[in-house]
């Protein structure tokens, strides 16, 4: 660590001519004032406009020979860079000095507040049951800053969004103290160490961001809701709030989710989709949030199926994973699929180098090579705990996306 | 305190020498090739069974994608269940998809999984029996997916300037409509996959950390098959391009944002201005700090992203600039479009932006070459194109050295408005 508070992470990998630098920002949509939403991922676009001795972030990088980019989430913002080793000081120099500050020009903000409202329309108006999630975060939080997706809540936040704000979101979040750099690659510890302390150390540690956000309440009773849109099909959603990334019962419910929605061999993609023909589709998750999440099930109804037919369908599953255990073999399969996840997402530097920083963030850059210990921990008694725990009517939100005749 | 206003010395991407692993090939008893990139960190491997299966022989349309999908669910001793049952339980992911020319079944797992699953896969090639009920369900399901599909601007801007291209009885032109599902006939898969799977003509690329026994384990599987045996068919298809060249369509009244699609036919790898369109192409429309993208976006603000790129078929091509701009924006989109090409062919480029795209270019090609799956990509691109590594040097040398008069020339030559259809979809 850096006496600014920076976290400097390395991870030597030889066998690559390139270095990876990435940067995590511990701010995301969740960190938004409630009046001013979308502008961690706003940011995310600004950062790319120029920063206080850089005119333009991209054209050294790519003079290097280098390519980046970077994404938000309700979380975190994460920016990530690639590059020929021997060129690592020029991802240095671009990193720290949009850290330092940025240019907060005029243009660029006019430009890219435009640009995010084009990245709105593409991927949540204009495309068939693009705002779900706008309706069913609102459905299913009523205090915590989840009720909002990382592109905003309304498009007017973004296009109202002034300098004066956008500086102020700044220095509240993007200081030394209040991120994580890692470099990866074909890179040493004493060079990382000497180029971080070169380049990062003179920058302003910032005020320590303490983050205190509303605690969701426990919902007691089942919340519903019915649209009608223009979609060919009728959709059902439905959600349950779940725990953190954090808490011990991750793990489970991570494995609970892939037991009854991950592929092909799932239970609800065998049952409703293969043999009653209900769903089209059908599809159970979680976001895997740092704080207290949802976990969902998605599904699009085969034409001219009831949609409480449909439901029925679903629900008569999950009475089945609360009351009976889960085979043996079963819970193996996804713990199986889960090592192989593992395995192939640390195929490139630029992955692990994302990970390590990931993890460094929940506490621990170790947990990445022991995390796996803790799903093959999962009992089959704890998946049906969960499942009770979790899927419950009184815990659930419900969503009937129905087609307009 | 670092001097924040100069820029670190750099060592110019250009000045790097690279290099494309050469693959470990062997022959299987009846003739397949095996290319393998033995390498990597981690104990995983990929195989890619590539059979020439693509829609470029199919008779009827879909009848190519729908035998490919349905390849897996199920054999006279597995259900589609059992398959997948099976394929999730050793941690592996058994995907399977249809192009033009090829087919491709492909396996990810763990090296150690590997002798689980080959057996499997075998089952598939050999024993796969397209039960009515998976059609049934397959056609379903498809059909009310092209549904959600066509209310989606960019998609059907995508089909109809392929078929504007090519034409819509082309295989590269050529898309599904609700009725062509329903015409798939089992007995018609069942016949295509006799021919182009069971005694199909297949390749295999396969990469990762492969067991010491790969050789012997991939010929004992895959070896006695009667793969490879039938006469190779070549069936011609006549391009039949569009007469006219402007087009807009209105798909959703009150859509929000248009797709625009702006293309022109551009020949295949085999033609030696491709190399240098390659550069010119990233220069124009290919990456981030490309001029469309730095005027359309970065400066107007018309739009999310904006790309230009070469469509790489083996038979043809073509050359398309895509992008969802706002609905009030299109027109001028597109003019700024043609505004970028005119820039080209008229003006000089500057050489510190040709050496930044140089630099790029070299910079993504080497961070591309990291890891054993993108080097097996590299080299099944080039094989299946009837190419080999020299092409790969050759454009390498050719990004190394290009001069920004060629470059104008390559503009001049392709880049005439009156070459390229156009077209906005809301």
């Amino acid at each position: 660590m850096l006496d600014n508070g920076l976290k400097v992470l390395v991870h030597i990998d030889q066998s690559t001519p390139m270095a990876v630098v990435n940067v995590l920002y511990d701010v995301g949509a969740r960190d938004e004032d409630a009046q001013q939403t979308g502008f961690a991922h706003l940011f995310e676009h600004l950062m790319f406009g120029g920063s206080v001795n850089i005119p333009d972030y991209d054209d050294p990088l790519q003079v290097a020979g280098g390519e980046n980019n970077a994404y938000t989430t309700n979380d975190l913002t994460n920016y990530y860079c690639q590059l020929p080793s021997e060129n690592l000081e020029t991802a240095f120099w671009l990193e720290s000095d949009r850290m330092l500050s940025l240019a907060f020009s005029k243009k660029s903000l006019d430009v890219q507040r435009k640009v995010v409202c084009e990245e709105f329309k593409e991927h949540y108006i204009n495309k068939p049951y693009g705002d779900v999630w706008h309706i069913m975060r609102e459905l299913a939080f009523k205090e915590h800053p989840y009720r909002w997706m990382t592109i905003g809540k309304e498009l007017s936040h973004v296009e109202n969004a002034q300098l004066e704000d956008v500086k102020r979101f700044f220095f509240k979040h993007y200081r030394p103290s209040n991120a994580i750099l890692v470099v990866a690659g074909n890179v040493s510890v004493e060079q990382v160490q000497a180029l971080a302390e070169k380049w990062f150390g003179d920058i302003p540690s910032g005020e320590k961001y303490n983050r205190d956000l509303p605690v969701e309440p426990q919902q007691n009773e089942e919340r519903r809701m019915t649209v009608h849109r223009k979609v060919p099909a009728d959709a059902i959603y439905k959600t349950w709030h779940m725990c953190s990334r954090l808490d011990d019962d991750y793990y489970a419910t991570d494995l609970l989710t892939d037991i009854l929605g991950g592929g092909a061999s799932s239970r609800l993609y065998q049952s409703l989709v293969k043999e009653q023909q209900l769903f089209t589709g059908i599809n159970c998750y979680h976001f895997g949030s740092l704080d207290a999440g949802l976990l969902a099930i998605d599904g699009q109804l085969v034409k001219g199926v009831d949609i409480k037919k449909a439901e029925d369908a679903i629900e008569a599953e999950l009475d089945k994973i609360r009351q009976e255990l889960v085979d043996v073999r079963e819970l193996q399969k996804v713990q199986n699929k889960t090592e192989s996840v593992m395995a192939f997402e640390d195929m490139s530097v630029m992955n692990r180098a994302g990970s390590l920083a990931f993890y460094e963030l929940l506490g621990d850059g170790e947990l990445m090579n022991t995390e796996f210990k803790k799903y093959q921990e999962v009992t089959v008694h704890d998946l049906k705990r969960i499942a009770n725990q979790v899927m419950q009517p009184s815990n659930s939100n419900t969503l009937w996306y129905l087609a307009e005749n | 305190m670092p001097d924040r206003s100069k820029a670190p010395h750099i060592k110019d991407a250009v000045e790097y020498a690279i290099t494309l692993k050469k693959p470990e090939i062997f022959t299987l008893d009846n003739g397949v090739q095996v290319y393998n990139v033995n390498a990597g960190t981690e104990e995983v491997v990929q195989i890619e069974w590539v059979f020439k299966a693509g829609n470029w022989f199919e008779k009827s349309n879909n009848i190519a994608s729908a035998t490919n999908f349905l390849l897996k669910n199920g054999t006279s001793k597995k259900s589609a269940y059992e398959i997948n049952e099976y394929v999730d339980f050793y941690g592996a992911y058994l995907n399977r998809s249809c192009y033009n020319e090829t087919a491709v079944v492909t396996l990810h797992c763990l090296s150690r999984q590997l002798e689980n699953l080959l057996p499997l896969v075998q089952e598939l090639f050999v024993d796969a029996i397209f039960p009515e009920e998976e059609l049934h369900i397959f056609r379903q399901n498809m059909k009310q997916k092209l549904e959600v599909n066509l209310k989606k601007c960019d998609f059907v801007a995508g089909r109809k300037i392929d078929e504007f291209l090519f034409g819509a009885k082309h295989p590269y032109g050529v898309y599904s409509e609700m009725t062509d599902y329903d015409a798939l006939d089992i007995a018609a898969l069942r016949q295509y996959y006799a021919t182009y799977y069971q005694q199909g003509h297949c390749t295999i690329f396969s990469a990762g950390i492969l067991p010491a026994n790969y050789a012997t384990l991939m010929n004992e599987f895959f070896g006695n098959l009667p793969f490879n045996q039938l006469p190779i068919e070549s069936p011609e298809h006549l391009v039949a391009p569009a007469e006219q060249k402007k087009w807009n369509i209105i798909n959703d009244a009150e859509g929000v944002q248009g797709a625009v699609r702006i293309a022109r036919p551009f020949p295949t790898r085999h033609h030696p201005d491709f190399p240098k369109v390659q550069v010119l192409n990233t220069l124009f429309g290919g990456f981030f700090g490309s001029r469309l993208m730095n005027n359309i976006r970065e400066d107007k603000g018309y739009t999310y992203g904006i790309y230009s790129f070469l469509v790489n078929h083996i038979h043809g091509g073509a050359w398309m600039i895509s992008t969802e701009a706002g609905r009030e924006v299109c027109e001028a989109t597109v003019n700024e479009v043609y505004n970028e090409m005119r820039a080209l062919r008229e003006g000089d480029i500057d050489p510190e932006e040709l050496l930044l795209v140089k630099n790029y270019l070299i910079g993504t090609l080497l961070g591309d070459l990291d890891g054993p799956f993108h080097i097996i990509a590299r080299w099944k691109n080039l094989v299946l194109n009837g190419l080999d590594d020299s092409f790969f040097y050759h454009s390498v040398d050719t990004i190394k050295n290009i001069s920004a008069d060629e470059l104008k020339l390559m503009a001049n030559k392709y880049l005439q408005p009156e070459d390229f259809y156009e077209l906005v979809v809301v």
